[in-house]
């Protein structure tokens, strides 16, 4: 893929990004009614979206190291690695903001009943152990195939870690979505989807953003060596 | 047999191989010299397929079960006696007659009385000796050896002079060395490293 | 299909012969499940439930799996062996298999050990918990084998493997404990099989890449 077209591609996400963030951040505080839950509430509109986002990450980091073990594409494992380390921060931000949300809904900065919470916990443990394994074994195609195989023992922990918090927990959780659809009311629920579109526009131009910064490292790299 | 076009290899930054081309056709004897660490090592274990190349391209024409590779390691596990270790590695080769072709190599190298005893009893000679009954023990038809002549006792090296020479029309070879003299007269080509 | 099964009994033997030899791996997990039992006995203050011990009995598991499992791959990475079954033949998923049934079969042993010391130490061990331990296993070894190859690829080889196998290792304890406590085990038996089919299925698929240099 060219640099202009992978330019381009950068310069409309971030575009995207900065137009739905803020226009989220808006809705979200002068357009969404407040509800029984107070100003709290407000809390969910960014925590929902960013677990999402977090696991839109892992999923696309995942996804990438898959295409390197299966189709040896040379790029992959560095798309796989940039996925990987956003969706750390975007779980390290669920948890923050799910724990500021535990604190004035409950009183408590912790609460194992949380689910999604809990089960964030787990992912943020998971995904940090492949960091540490990245960074112990020498850069090279051993290393690449490792953490592809890493990524996609995490996708497919996340459902199985699902499942297994609920089998442990008796718990109180709040559900966003039912059988009968979300519990919300229809401006509550657009302001949802405005801050869903928000966050997953923000990993995008992130993750162009970060991913170009690297491939720029490397190729300056591989510029220094020809030189050499 | 082998064909390598812009071979590289790295390790972590470290570029061992670079632009490498080489052509070694079937029944060649490919001798390899050149110091320590200039990359030797990396191409035997490139051809025998222990390292994947991390630039260009390597073709070898000779399945796993018909490769022979002999590393700085002898590859024997230490807690196992000889005929343990070489029963081992035919099982896996699937030699067929196994136990006649163990006996008969162990027999070649002088290990015979030993092929009950432990290899962690063994002196390095004697690993080194029966690291060649493995490489051997599955008749391979390309030969990729490491050094082969280091820790071998002069008796030991005789009979690897006499395996090589018996070996050396069946068999395709790359061979690397620290003592190119001796075995130059088998060699058809040469390539040197550093 | 029956070349892939001898080779796993192959290797799977030559692992169990090894241990006869040196017998270093099975006794140092039998000793230290005994030990960390009687560090839980201290662990558990008056009025703890028997509920709470039976949850301890599964961290001893998972400890003690931990500790044969970071031996697993070390000797084979030291002295380069598991060149020797790379070049060979053989399937590398079969390599995988090998090393987790051997290790299936030292878990086995050191719990031979442990449950007994736990209904002596503890309290009884219903069927529920034998069967949850039994697949548990499974679990256990199947995962940790491939982390294990993981860990002993880089630097920190020790260090590494109890952090990649622990969040791994969660959903199993879940399941345990689950099938030890709950009044309907059945479902907690039932997840535990479902770990153990999904994640044996990607550990026999991944293993060839994990070793491939």
């Amino acid at each position: 893929m060219s640099t202009s077209l992978r330019n381009n591609q950068l310069a409309l996400s971030a575009t995207l990004a900065a137009v739905l963030v803020p226009t989220a951040i808006a809705l979200v505080f002068f357009y969404a009614p407040v509800d029984e839950d107070g100003l709290n509430q407000k809390i969910f509109y960014f925590h929902v979206p960013i677990a999402l986002a977090a696991y839109a990450c892992f999923g696309w980091g995942a996804w990438k190291g898959l295409v390197h073990l299966w189709k040896g594409k040379p790029g992959a494992d560095l798309e796989s690695y940039v996925a990987i380390h956003l969706g750390v921060i975007f779980g390290a931000m669920t948890l923050l903001t799910g724990s500021l949300w535990a604190k004035f809904r409950w009183g408590h900065w912790w609460l194992w009943s949380e689910r999604q919470l809990v089960l964030f916990l787990v992912l943020f443990l998971f995904y940090s152990a492949y960091f540490m394994l990245r960074y112990s074994v020498e850069p090279g195609p051993q290393r690449a195939n490792l953490c592809a195989v890493y990524s996609l023992f995490g996708v497919v922990l996340i459902p199985i870690s699902f499942l297994a918090i609920r089998l442990a927990n008796q718990y109180i959780h709040p559900v966003a979505f039912n059988r009968h659809g979300p519990q919300m009311a229809g401006s509550q629920f657009f302001t949802f989807c405005v801050c869903l579109a928000a966050m997953l526009a923000l990993f995008a131009a992130l993750y162009q953003f970060e991913l170009a910064g690297k491939r720029l490292d490397a190729r300056l790299k591989e510029l220094r060596e020809l030189l050499a | 047999m082998i064909a390598a076009r812009k071979l590289g290899r790295t390790f972590g930054a470290k570029h061992v191989i670079r632009d490498l081309d080489l052509d070694v056709g079937r029944g060649s004897f490919l001798l390899l010299t050149g110091p320590n660490g200039s990359g030797k090592t990396t191409l035997l274990r490139l051809i025998a397929g222990l390292l994947v190349p991390t630039a260009g391209e390597l073709d070898v024409d000779a399945p796993r079960e018909r490769i022979g590779f002999l590393g700085h390691e002898p590859l024997v596990y230490r807690e196992l006696t000889a005929l343990e270790n070489l029963d081992l590695y035919g099982r896996l080769y699937r030699v067929p007659q196994r136990r006649e072709r163990i006996g008969m190599l162990l027999e070649r190298f002088g290990l015979w009385d030993a092929r009950n005893e432990r290899a962690d009893s063994f002196s390095r000679g004697m690993l080194q000796r029966l690291a060649l009954c493995r490489t051997l023990l599955h008749d391979p038809e390309l030969l990729v050896l490491d050094e082969p002549f280091s820790a071998l006792d002069e008796e030991g090296a005789g009979l690897l002079d006499r395996e090589l020479a018996e070996l050396r029309p069946t068999a395709t070879f790359v061979v690397s060395t620290h003592d190119p003299a001796r075995i130059d007269a088998l060699a058809s080509q040469r390539l040197a490293f550093g | 299909m029956s070349t892939y099964l001898a080779d796993v009994a192959t290797l799977a033997r030559k692992d169990l012969r090894l241990e006869l030899r040196v017998r270093s791996v099975v006794p140092s997990m039998l000793l230290f499940v005994v030990s960390a039992l009687v560090v839980f006995h201290f662990a558990l203050p008056s009025g703890s439930s028997d509920l709470a011990a039976k949850g301890l009995l599964w961290v001893a598991i998972i400890f003690t799996a931990l500790l044969g499992l970071t031996r697993a791959f070390v000797a084979e990475r030291e002295q380069r062996l598991l060149d020797g079954l790379l070049l060979a033949p053989c399937d590398r998923s079969a390599i995988w298999l090998a090393k987790t049934v051997s290790m299936l079969g030292f878990l086995v042993v050191a719990e031979l050990v442990a449950l007994p010391a736990f209904a002596l130490f503890f309290s009884g061990i219903d069927g529920a918990t034998v069967a949850g331990v039994a697949l548990a296993n499974l679990g256990i070894c199947a995962v940790g084998t491939v982390l294990a190859a993981m860990a002993v690829a880089g630097r920190a080889r020790e260090l590494l493997l109890p952090l990649l196998f622990l969040p791994l290792a969660i959903p199993i304890v879940v399941g345990g404990v689950g099938a030890s406590v709950a009044d309907e085990p059945a479902r907690y038996l039932g997840f535990l099989a479902l770990y153990d089919a999904v994640f044996a299925i990607i550990s026999w698929a991944s293993f060839e890449y994990v070793v491939t240099e």
